[in-house]
């Protein structure tokens, strides 16, 4: 390149190289703490879908006939699906406590929590109860545990009804 | 209040790139190189992440030891491939912000420049998708907690059928599947990036797409330094039975998780503000639009030099329309042009001395006609009563805003100095008008229209049609390249420009200036 210096791109190699150390400083900087040194991370978390809200009848012939006879099945299914009613009891203090309404356009699809909750290090009694029928009151599946955590650990609690219901990890 | 913010980003840029001027010169000045930079560091992150790959696993249990096997044992070439791989995707971020400052200070983004800001949104986006994706392969303590961050955000929109961030619960959640589907993400995410940078270029001519050699090495030797002095590491490896805590955060692609993993809806509702204000900005307020350059067919022969010149892609050439004998003829596209202007400086038509009682070009802008700019030219040198007499012929956007006409000098301020055609330079100094012109535009490194200086400079060099003829005295011409902070220069500049006029005209006096009705009928 005409008319350059060699001392101006000596600078300028110089301001390079102190732009790209900031740069490569900055790529791991500042150092950030998600949760306070001495505490530990409850999660709860699942998808599950609850029992229809309504259950399967027979249509009758009338009904039936005014039916397209592209549509003419005899049993009438909703698809909705009930709210899963959750709870969650640290050290037997309620976290939380939510009718969690089913997903879909249509409601049809399960119901999701995904919360974090983040607590002391140490001991704590976890319960943790939930609804997916159609009662009024009282649970179908709970859980209740004694757990020790240590700074930093992260418990999952989650629902899986093919493997019996909660599951802590 | 913008213009007060866009002033003052000016003042800063123009300072810092002065001073890069005066040491590399403005051909290499990385501040006049801000896209090509960009460009440049997007290679340099492709070709390295291929080279990564090659040594990459990408089983979920094996991508934190393939990327420590990199950086340990074999630190001297896959090592310091990393590093590069990682600095170069944070200065893309360092230069595209520079970048947008830049021509925002400019005001290179309202009126028919809208395109090139609108289309630089999406690549922000497309950018940090790329890297932040890139940080979830090295399944380390700080790709864990992207990974759970951002998949935390994503969940708090109701669009997904199931939290995402369910699997990064525990170990039993994660799948190499998931993992794959993470690299396939960041390698498609470049890609749709490389898209929209194209897309980005699409409504300028001649982009610069490649840095100057001389500031791509120093570009590459000072990356190499960097990797080689601090090289890029991995965290303690991810562990979902723990919570990914401290981290030590890239705070130019990761500046907003903080706030992410406290607060995800005030972290949206910042993206979509941000989003929404880049959106906007180039219409409110919404800048009044000269009117575009207009075509006389009747004058147009179809050279193309016009649409040679345009640095917007707004002229084309199509077949002819009118009958004449040439093949082709010149268009606008009315929603590109910025009336700069250059197009008619370009024009072999475009000549004051043309004897006609109308004088009509190729192409012309209607608000500033080349019949008006040779009024204003004779008018104002007419009023210059003392010698030596200079016309300077300036831009608003450079030093030459500042000039005030006075006994020896005139002003002739144009959208773009190259709308001035050479011919004028000569029309001002063969009939007399003038003893001196001076060309004051922006500064070497910015032009405000891009290439009205490089075309200016290339004309008066007999490299660019059309050229400046020979008969003109280029002793008494000069070119000033000046920022609106160097009015000291450009004073200085004229003042040396009158200094050897006078000397000259000691020796062989211009001529007398002719009377203004000869100049239009001649």
């Amino acid at each position: 390149m005409k008319g350059v210096r060699l001392a101006g791109v000596a600078v300028l190699t110089g301001l390079t190289l102190v732009l790209f150390s900031g740069v490569a400083r900055l790529a791991t900087f500042p150092e950030y703490r998600q949760i306070p040194a001495d505490s530990a991370v409850v999660k709860l978390s699942f998808s599950h879908g609850s029992d229809r809200s309504a259950n399967c009848r027979r249509r009758t012939p009338e009904e039936l006939a005014k039916l397209p006879l592209s549509k003419r099945v005899p049993m009438d299914c909703p698809r909705g699906r009930l709210p899963v009613y959750t709870e969650l009891y640290i050290d037997e203090k309620p976290v939380f406590s939510e009718s969690l309404p089913p997903g879909g356009l249509w409601s049809d699809g399960p119901s999701k929590v995904y919360r974090r909750f983040v607590v002391p290090a140490g001991r704590h009694k976890l319960e943790a109860r939930l609804r997916d029928t159609a009662r009024k009151t009282g649970f179908d599946h709970a859980i209740e545990r004694v757990v020790d955590l240590a700074a930093g650990q992260s418990l999952s609690i989650d629902f899986r009804p093919e493997f019996g219901g909660f599951i802590m990890r | 209040m913008i213009a007060a913010v866009q002033a003052l980003l000016r003042g800063g840029f123009d300072r810092a790139e002065r001073a890069l001027d005066r040491l590399v010169g403005p051909q290499a000045n990385p501040l006049a190189q801000l896209g090509a930079l960009g460009y440049f560091f997007f290679w340099i992150v492709a070709v390295s992440g291929l080279y990564l790959f090659v040594f990459f696993d990408t089983g979920v249990t094996r991508a934190f030891e393939s990327v420590a096997w990199m950086s340990g044992p074999q630190w001297w070439h896959a090592g310091v491939v990393r590093s590069f791989h990682r600095y170069a995707s944070d200065l893309m971020i360092v230069t595209m912000f520079l970048h947008l400052m830049r021509e925002f200070s400019l005001d290179r983004f309202r009126g028919a420049r809208w395109f090139s800001w609108f289309s630089g949104i999406p690549l922000i986006a497309f950018l940090y998708v790329s890297g932040i994706t890139g940080y979830w392969l090295v399944w380390d303590k700080l790709a864990q907690y992207v990974a759970i961050t951002s998949t935390e955000l994503l969940d708090w929109m109701p669009i997904f059928g199931e939290p995402i961030a369910r699997n990064f619960l525990d170990a039993t959640s994660l799948s190499s599947r998931f993992f794959t589907l993470l690299v396939f993400l960041h390698i498609a995410a470049p890609i749709a990036l490389l898209f929209a940078m194209w897309v980005h270029i699409q409504r300028i001519s001649r982009p610069r797409v490649n840095p100057p050699r001389l500031l791509g090495g120093v570009v590459l030797f000072s990356l190499l330094a960097v990797s080689l002095l601090m090289p890029a590491h991995s965290q303690e490896p991810a562990n979902l039975a723990q919570v990914p805590s401290p981290v030590k955060l890239d705070s130019l692609f990761l500046a907003l998780y903080p706030l992410a993993d406290r607060a995800p809806g005030a972290a949206w509702a910042g993206l979509a503000a941000f989003g929404l204000l880049m959106a906007l900005a180039p219409f409110l307020p919404r800048r009044r639009q000269p009117a575009p350059a207009k075509i006389f067919l009747d004058h147009c022969n179809g050279c193309g030099r016009c649409v040679d010149d345009c640095p917007y892609e707004a002229l084309r050439l199509t077949r002819r329309t009118d009958g004449a004998v040439y093949l082709q003829e010149a268009i606008v596209d009315p929603s590109k042009c910025v009336s700069c202007g250059i197009c008619v400086g370009s024009c072999p038509s475009s000549t004051p001395f043309r004897r006609s009682q109308e004088l009509v070009t190729g192409i012309d802008l209607p608000d500033y006609p080349l019949v008006r700019m040779r009024q204003d030219l004779i008018a104002n040198c007419a009023a210059m009563t003392e010698g030596p007499r200079i016309l300077a012929i300036s831009c608003p956007h450079g030093a030459g805003k500042h000039l005030a006409p006075g006994p020896h000098l005139g002003v002739l301020e144009l959208p773009c100095v190259a709308m001035a055609p050479p011919s004028l330079i000569d029309f001002a100094l063969s009939r007399g008008h003038a003893d001196g012109v001076a060309v004051i535009g922006c500064a070497e490194s910015s032009c405000y229209n891009r290439l009205g200086v490089d075309w200016t400079e290339q004309r008066f060099a007999h490299e660019r049609d059309p050229y400046l003829r020979a008969r003109v005295p280029r002793e008494r011409l000069a070119t000033i390249w000046a920022s609106t902070t160097q009015k000291g220069a450009m004073n200085r500049s004229i003042e040396a420009l009158r200094a050897r006029i006078a000397g000259l005209e000691a020796k062989n006096p211009s001529p007398e200036p002719a009377a203004p009705q000869e100049e239009i009928l001649s």
